[in-house]
C-alpha cells in the first residue's frame, strides 16, 4: 500500500490518544505527558473527558512544540487508538502519512483503513493476558504498554520514565514491577516490529528547566493559600472542584498549627452555591479574607447575594472556572461564556472587577490579586479562568513569591481610631478610590453599624429619599471607574507595519500568539493585546483606536467580550469584529488565522 | 428600615450589670412594627437576656434576613453589629461570619417566611453544621410586609383574615429541627417573658445551633377569630411541658425545689440548665421521648413550650473543623503565608 512518508519532524507534532474512561489511561497519558516536559520538550496536554466516571469515550492530546507553541492544534499525526467505539471518528483525524497504533488482539475492521495512514498493529491485551494474571492489572497495563511502545517510536527517554516510575511508586515495590514490566514489554515489541523511531520523534531540549508543570486549579488554590485566605466555601461542580479539592490538600500540609496540631482555616461545604458565596459574605465582612470556586450555574445561583456584597460593599472573591453554558450545557467542555454574566452579576445596577487569567501562572499571581482588589475595592472580584486552564496541564514558569508582600486590606479602621472617633459612618468619607473604611465586628461598639441590603445613605442609614439612595449608587459607579487602573494593564504586543489589531482574552492567548506569528509569515502583521481585567483602562481604548480593524477573539457564541468593549468604552463598535469559537474544545491557531484571513480576503 | 432614636432619658433604678452597663445599653432604635406586635415583646427579652448576661455589645454580631422579624435587630443591642441580609440568607452569612470569628455571640433573627419557606434549605444545613449561634424564629404564621399571605408554619383550618382556611400542612420547626438533630430546641411565647429570658440565656451559652421558635402574633393580619397564631389561640392551647432556670457559672442556686421535680444539665462554660419538670415523665435530653411527646400534644392542639430538647455532647462547627483557638479573622498574615522557599519546595513534586 502507498504511503506518503513523513518528513522529519523533530519536536514538532502532535499525537491523540483515544480511550476509555474509567481505564486508567489518565495516569498513563500523564506519565507520557511528564515524561516530555522533563527531556526539556515544550509539551501540552488537553484532556477532553466526558461527564461521565466509567465506559465513556476519553481523549487526551499531547501536542510538542520546540517553539513553545502549545496551543491546541487539531490535526494529529499520531493516533493510539484504544477505543473501539470511537475508531471511526479517531481515524479522520489523523494527518495524511500519519500513524494508527491499535491493539492488534483483535482483527481491525477492514473499512476502517486509510491509504495514506500507516497502522501500527500491537497486541496489547494479549500481551497483558499473557504477562499478567489479575483481571483488573490487565485493563490497567494495556495503557502502560503503549507507553513502553510510544517511547520505542518516539524516543521518549526511558531513564527518564524510569525516573518518573520511581518517584511514583515510591514504596509500592509491586506496582512498581508492574509498570517497568508493562513498558518494556511494549518498548521491545516496538523495536522488534517497527522502523523506531518514526520520523516524528522527540529530542532532548533546554527550555523547560526552569517551568513547572501545573493546572490552574491547583495553582489558583496556592494563590489563595498565599493571599492568606482563611475561610473558604464551595459546593461540588465540574470543572472547578479541584480548585477547593486542592485548597484544601494546601491548608492540611501548610496551614496546621505547629504547636496544637489545629486549623487555621474553615472549609465550607455548602448546600448550594448561593449558600456558599453567603459564608464568603459573612467571612468578610467579619474580616478574614474568603472565596468561593464555582463555574457558570453556579454564578447563576450565586446572583442575589453578589449584588448584596456589591450594595453593602463586602469583598468578595469568586473564582469562576468557565465550562460550556449555557444551563448544565456540556461540563465537562471549555468556554468564556460568563464574562457578560459576571460582570453585571445580580439584578439593579451592578458592576464588578474581572480578572482574566491565561494560563496557570497567571492564575497564581490574579488570584492573590484579587483579593487585594477585593479589599481595596470592598467588592466582589471575579477571577475568570476556565476548564482548559483549570483542568489540564501546562507548562509554565516556576511561581516566585515575594516575601515583603503585605496584603492590601484597603481602609480599615482599628480599635484606637474609633476609640478617638465623635462617629463612625461606614460609608464616609471616602479616599481616592472612592471608598470608605470598614469597621469589623469584635473591635469596639463606636465602629458598629448596620450592614444592609436595602437602600442607604451615605452614612449607611437605611433611606428612601432619591438623591440620598443616588448618591452612593453614584459613588459605587466612581469606584467601578477607579479600579480600571488598578486591574492589571493589558499584554500589549504591536510589531511594525501592523495593519490590524486582534484583542483577546484568558485561555485564547496561546492559540492568538501561533496565530499572529502565522499570519506575519503569509504577510498579515497584527498587533495583539490581551487584556487581564475589566474595568478597561485608558491603554484598552488608545489600542483600539490605533486600528482601523480590531479582531477580538472569544470563545462564545454572543461576543461578549466584544459586546463588554462596546458598552463600557467609548471606542466606535465599527472598529471590532468578532472571531468566536465556541464549540467547548481549547482555542487553535486555526481557528484564528481562518477567521481573520476569511475577513481580510472578503 | 426606617428607625428613630429612642431619648436618652435614664430610669434612676437601673442597676448596672457586672461590666457596669444598665439594660438601656442593651437597647436599640425605636421600634417600627406595629403597636402590640409580638416580636417587640421578643425584643425586650433579648435585650434582657444580653444584659444578664453581661455581654460586652461590640461582642455580638446581630444577623436577620427579609421580613417584619428581620428588622428587629435594629431594635436591640446598638453597640452591636448588624448585618440586615437578604431573603431567607442569614445562615449561610451567619456560618461564613462564625467560621471567621467563633469569638462573638451570635443572634440570628428571622421569621416563619423567611426560615421555612424560601431559607428553609439554610436552616436546615446551619442546623446540621450546627453552627453556634441563637437563631429565633418570630413566629406568626403569616406575611406581615406583604400584608397577609399564609406562610409555611400556618396550620391546616387557620384562616386569614378574610376568612379562608389554610390547606396546606404546616412545617414545624421544633419538629424539623429535632430530625435534623438540632442540640437545642425551644419553643416559646412572644406574652411570656418570664419563660423567654432564661431560655435565650441558655441558649446563648450553648455551645452550638439554638433554635428558639417563638410564637409571636400579628396583630395586623394574623390575630383574628379562627388564626391559630393569635394571641388568645395561643395563651388558651399553650402547654409548657418544661421551666428552665439558666443558672449561670459561680452563682448560687437559690430556688427549693422539691425533691424530684428537677432536672440539671451543666454547659460546656459550667452554667446549668434546670429543668423544673411540669409534665410528668418529660426528659429534654431523651431524644425519642421529646419527639413522640411533641407529636401527641400537637394531635391535641396543643402548644408544647419550653426549652424542649438539650444536647450538651454536640460538637459544634469549630470543634468539629478542629480550628485554632484565636478567630481565623486574627491569625496575623505571617502565620499564614507558608513563604517563599515553601513554594520552591512545593513544585519540586510539578517538575
Amino acid at each position: 500500500m502507498l504511503q506518503p512518508a513523513k518528513v522529519n519532524q523533530t519536536n514538532d507534532f502532535a499525537f491523540k490518544l483515544a480511550n476509555v474512561n474509567g481505564t486508567g489511561s489518565a495516569s498513563a497519558n500523564g506519565l507520557i505527558m511528564q515524561a516530555i516536559f522533563r527531556m526539556g520538550i515544550p509539551v501540552s496536554g488537553k484532556n477532553l473527558f466526558p461527564s461521565n466516571i466509567q465506559g465513556l469515550p476519553t481523549w487526551y492530546e499531547v501536542r510538542v512544540n520546540k517553539d513553545g507553541h502549545t496551543s491546541r492544534t487539531p490535526d494529529f499525526d499520531l493516533m493510539v487508538a484504544m477505543n473501539a467505539e470511537t475508531y471511526a471518528m479517531d481515524i479522520r483525524e489523523v494527518t495524511s502519512g500519519g500513524y494508527l497504533l491499535y491493539d492488534s488482539s483483535w482483527p481491525l475492521d477492514k473499512a476502517l483503513h486509510r491509504p495514506d495512514v500507516t497502522f501500527l498493529g500491537v497486541p496489547l491485551a494479549k500481551m497483558c493476558t499473557e504477562t499478567f494474571s489479575e483481571s483488573r492489572e490487565r485493563i490497567l497495563m494495556k495503557n502502560i504498554v503503549y507507553v513502553g511502545v510510544l517511547a520505542a517510536l518516539l524516543c521518549i527517554d526511558m531513564d527518564v520514565i524510569a525516573k518518573i516510575l520511581e518517584e511514583k511508586f515510591k514504596g509500592k515495590p509491586a506496582l512498581m514491577e508492574s509498570n517497568r514490566r508493562a513498558i518494556k514489554l511494549g518498548y521491545d515489541f516496538a523495536i522488534d516490529n517497527f522502523e523506531c523511531p518514526l520520523p516524528i520523534r522527540l529530542e532532548k531540549m533546554n527550555a523547560t528547566q526552569d517551568s513547572i508543570l501545573i493546572d490552574g486549579n491547583t495553582a489558583t488554590a496556592l494563590g489563595c493559600l498565599y493571599a492568606g485566605v482563611t475561610v473558604a466555601a464551595w459546593y461540588p461542580i465540574t470543572p472547578a472542584t479541584s480548585v477547593m479539592d486542592a485548597f484544601k490538600q494546601l491548608c492540611g500540609k501548610y496551614r496546621k498549627d505547629a504547636d496544637t496540631g489545629k486549623n487555621k482555616y474553615c472549609i465550607v461545604q455548602a448546600e448550594d452555591e448561593l449558600a456558599a458565596v453567603g459564608v464568603v459574605i459573612g467571612a468578610s465582612w467579619n474580616g478574614a479574607r474568603a472565596f468561593t470556586s464555582t463555574a457558570g450555574p453556579g454564578i447563576s445561583l450565586m446572583g442575589e447575594l453578589i449584588g448584596l456584597a456589591y450594595y453593602a460593599e463586602i469583598p468578595v472573591v469568586i473564582v469562576d472556572v468557565q465550562r460550556t453554558g449555557p444551563s448544565t450545557g456540556m461540563p465537562t467542555r471549555t468556554q468564556q461564556g460568563d464574562i457578560l454574566a459576571c460582570a453585571y452579576a445580580s439584578h439593579g445596577d451592578t458592576k464588578h472587577i474581572l480578572l482574566f487569567p491565561a494560563n496557570p501562572e497567571e492564575c497564581f499571581y490574579l488570584a492573590v490579586q484579587a483579593f487585594d482588589l477585593a479589599e481595596r475595592f470592598q467588592t466582589p472580584v471575579f477571577l475568570l479562568s476556565d476548564l482548559d486552564i483549570g483542568m489540564n496541564d501546562w507548562v509554565c514558569n516556576k511561581l516566585t513569591w515575594d516575601d515583603t508582600y503585605v496584603p492590601n486590606r484597603g481602609p480599615v479602621v482599628t480599635r484606637a481610631e474609633l476609640e478617638n472617633m465623635d462617629k463612625f459612618y461606614r460609608y464616609s468619607p471616602e479616599n481616592d478610590d472612592a471608598v470608605a473604611a470598614r469597621s469589623f465586628p469584635g473591635v469596639h461598639s463606636k465602629g458598629a453599624f448596620f450592614t444592609r441590603g436595602s437602600g442607604h445613605n451615605k452614612f449607611g442609614g437605611y433611606t428612601e429619599i432619591p438623591d440620598d439612595y443616588q448618591e452612593v449608587m453614584d459613588r459605587l459607579a466612581r469606584k467601578h471607574r477607579h479600579a480600571a487602573e488598578a486591574v492589571p494593564s493589558p499584554d500589549i504586543r504591536t510589531q511594525p507595519g501592523a495593519t490590524i489589531g486582534i484583542i483577546s482574552l484568558g485561555g485564547c492567548d496561546s492559540a492568538v500568539r501561533e496565530a499572529v506569528g502565522i499570519l506575519k509569515n503569509q504577510g498579515i502583521v497584527a498587533d495583539y493585546m490581551r487584556v487581564k481585567g475589566f474595568p478597561f483602562g485608558e491603554s484598552v481604548v488608545k489600542f483600539i483606536d490605533s486600528h482601523t480593524t480590531n479582531f477580538v477573539v472569544e470563545q462564545n457564541r454572543d461576543a461578549q467580550l466584544k459586546t463588554l468593549l462596546i458598552a463600557e468604552t467609548p471606542v466606535s463598535k465599527e472598529r471590532l469584529r468578532s472571531i468566536l469559537v465556541y464549540g467547548g474544545f481549547p482555542l487553535s491557531a486555526r481557528h484564528v488565522v481562518d477567521g481573520i484571513k476569511k475577513h481580510t480576503e472578503t | 428600615m426606617a428607625s428613630m432614636k429612642k431619648p436618652a432619658v435614664a430610669h434612676p433604678s437601673l442597676t448596672p450589670n457586672k461590666l457596669g452597663l444598665v439594660v438601656r445599653d442593651y437597647e436599640g432604635a425605636m421600634s417600627t412594627l406595629c403597636a402590640g406586635c409580638g416580636h417587640d415583646s421578643v425584643t425586650a427579652a433579648i435585650v434582657r437576656a444580653f444584659y444578664e448576661l453581661s455581654i460586652p455589645p461590640h461582642m455580638i454580631a446581630k444577623l436577620s434576613g427579609i421580613g417584619c422579624s428581620s428588622k428587629t435587630p435594629t431594635y436591640f443591642v446598638s453597640g452591636a453589629h448588624g448585618f440586615n441580609s437578604a431573603h431567607g440568607r442569614m445562615p449561610a452569612i451567619a456560618t461564613g461570619a462564625n467560621a471567621a470569628n467563633k469569638s462573638l455571640a451570635y443572634i440570628g433573627i428571622s421569621g416563619d417566611g423567611d426560615s421555612l419557606s424560601i431559607g428553609l434549605g439554610q436552616l436546615c444545613h446551619a442546623i446540621r453544621r450546627n453552627l453556634n449561634m441563637l437563631y429565633v424564629i418570630e413566629n406568626n404564621g403569616v406575611y406581615g410586609l406583604t400584608k397577609g399571605q399564609f406562610s409555611a408554619s400556618t396550620d391546616v383550618g387557620s384562616k386569614s383574615k378574610r376568612g379562608e382556611p389554610n390547606q396546606q400542612r404546616p412545617i414545624d420547626p421544633v419538629l424539623l429541627a429535632l430530625s435534623l438533630g438540632a442540640s437545642f430546641i425551644a419553643r416559646s411565647f412572644s406574652g411570656d417573658k418570664t419563660q423567654l429570658v432564661p431560655i435565650l440565656k441558655a441558649a446563648l451559652r450553648h455551645d452550638g445551633f439554638a433554635l428558639v421558635d417563638v410564637i409571636s402574633p400579628c396583630v395586623t393580619f394574623n390575630d383574628h377569630v379562627g388564626s391559630t397564631k393569635s394571641y388568645s389561640h395561643t395563651r388558651k392551647h399553650r402547654l409548657e411541658v418544661v421551666q428552665t432556670d439558666f443558672v449561670p457559672l459561680g452563682q448560687e442556686i437559690s430556688t427549693d425545689y422539691a425533691p424530684g421535680t428537677t432536672q440539671s444539665v451543666t454547659m460546656h462554660d459550667g452554667s446549668q440548665v434546670r429543668f423544673t419538670k411540669v409534665a410528668e415523665d418529660y426528659d429534654p435530653t431523651d431524644h425519642e421521648g421529646v419527639q413522640s411527646y411533641i407529636q401527641a400534644c400537637q394531635a391535641k392542639g396543643e402548644i408544647p413550650t419550653g426549652l424542649l430538647y438539650l444536647d450538651e455532647t454536640s460538637v459544634d462547627m469549630h470543634a468539629a473543623n478542629a480550628t485554632v483557638d484565636v478567630p481565623l479573622s486574627e491569625v496575623s498574615y505571617d502565620k499564614l503565608c507558608p513563604g517563599s522557599a515553601t513554594l520552591e519546595q512545593f513544585q519540586r513534586a510539578y517538575r
